[in-house]
């Protein structure tokens, strides 16, 4: 079954039609969702893009969690269905404490627009389902608070619980543990610095990010399949 | 219902990367300020609020703080509470933020 995604767009996101073309180059059919919207509408799922949610004011992600639709995400996320955020999606995230921890600025202080490595940690998410730990991906970074910080006790309750998804080869912004997606307990709410929407075709340089949003695509659907 | 002056001093935590106040601190001495440490970097807000009393202004900012103008994660805050300076007559100190409810407040 075709998985709906629901991909939010607050005053800022700029990655929409990014994840839209590769969820539908996936199989998968996706529609826009405005942030004033109460109603996440009919979606298996839902992605929080990469951009600047309400120009990044104060902090990224900050007064996009009070965006009206952000209910309905928590709803969604509570009921069990994928909730994926991206670069500014995952700042989105952590502001709405959807997950734990925060992104402050790279070590370095420097923006980072490049292609990295990153090593499944582990499979017990919506986007990494049934990739072996240790498989190496390529994919672009392209961010100024990427830098994954929390205190040491949630730290070491993500490592037991596995919940530390994706992590650097090589880290490139000061990240704690090397930290490049983590996910909720229950794995269905994901947040990562990388994109991968933007290594979804080999001449973009790097194509797999096909093997994550295709993982997502089918957790959204065996869901809809039960 | 009276108006008072509001100012949140927001800070990164102890321990938690300052890569801007570390790299003003590097470009100290190449611009010969000498003898200066510890620099960090921080953010502060003023505005105005309406309250019935002093205590309940301070309660009102501190709750402005946890639910928005903080990360608790990553940074601390210190609020400072007075009377509003010659009240009516505020429309510099005010400038938008006074009339604005919690939301409105963030444009600093």
């Amino acid at each position: 079954m075709t998985a709906r995604v629901g991909v939010v767009l607050f005053p800022g996101t700029n990655c929409e039609h990014d994840v839209i073309a590769a969820v539908e180059a996936l199989g998968g059919s996706a529609s826009l969702v405005w942030h004033g919207e109460t109603s996440l509408g009919d979606v298996d799922a839902v992605i929080l893009p990469g951009g600047f949610a309400h120009g990044d004011y104060l902090r990224p992600g900050a007064i996009a969690r009070f965006s009206p639709v952000m209910a309905a995400v928590s709803q969604l996320a509570s009921a069990g269905a994928p909730v994926v955020g991206i670069c500014n999606g995952f700042q989105v995230l952590t502001e709405a404490q959807l997950l734990p921890g925060a992104l402050q600025k790279n070590a370095g202080l420097s923006f980072l627009c490049d292609t990295v490595a990153i090593e499944v940690a582990s499979s017990a998410s919506v986007l990494t389902a049934g990739l072996p730990v240790g498989t190496t991906l390529r994919v672009p970074i392209n961010h100024f608070e990427g830098n994954y910080t929390c205190d040491a006790a949630t730290l070491e309750e993500l490592r037991a619980g596995g919940r530390i998804i994706l992590r650097y080869a090589d880290n490139p912004n000061g990240s704690v543990y090397d930290i490049a997606g983590i996910a909720n307990a229950a794995g269905n709410v994901v947040g990562l610095m990388p994109h991968p929407e933007r290594a979804c075709d080999p001449l973009l340089g790097s194509d797999d990010g096909r093997l994550l949003l295709g993982a997502l695509l089918a957790s959204a659907g065996a869901r809809v399949g039960s | 219902m009276a108006s008072y002056d509001v100012m949140v001093e927001v800070a990164l935590r102890p321990g938690i990367a300052d890569p801007q106040g570390a790299t003003i601190e590097r470009a100290l001495p190449a611009l010969g300020f000498t003898g200066i440490s510890g620099v960090r970097s921080g953010k502060a807000f003023r505005f105005s609020v309406e309250a019935a009393s002093q205590a309940g202004a301070r309660e009102a900012a501190e709750d402005l703080c946890r639910r928005f103008l903080t990360n608790p994660v990553i940074e601390s805050s210190v609020v400072t509470v007075a009377p509003g300076a010659a009240a009516g007559s505020g429309a510099a100190a005010g400038s938008g933020a006074a009339a604005g409810s919690g939301a409105a407040a963030g444009g600093r």
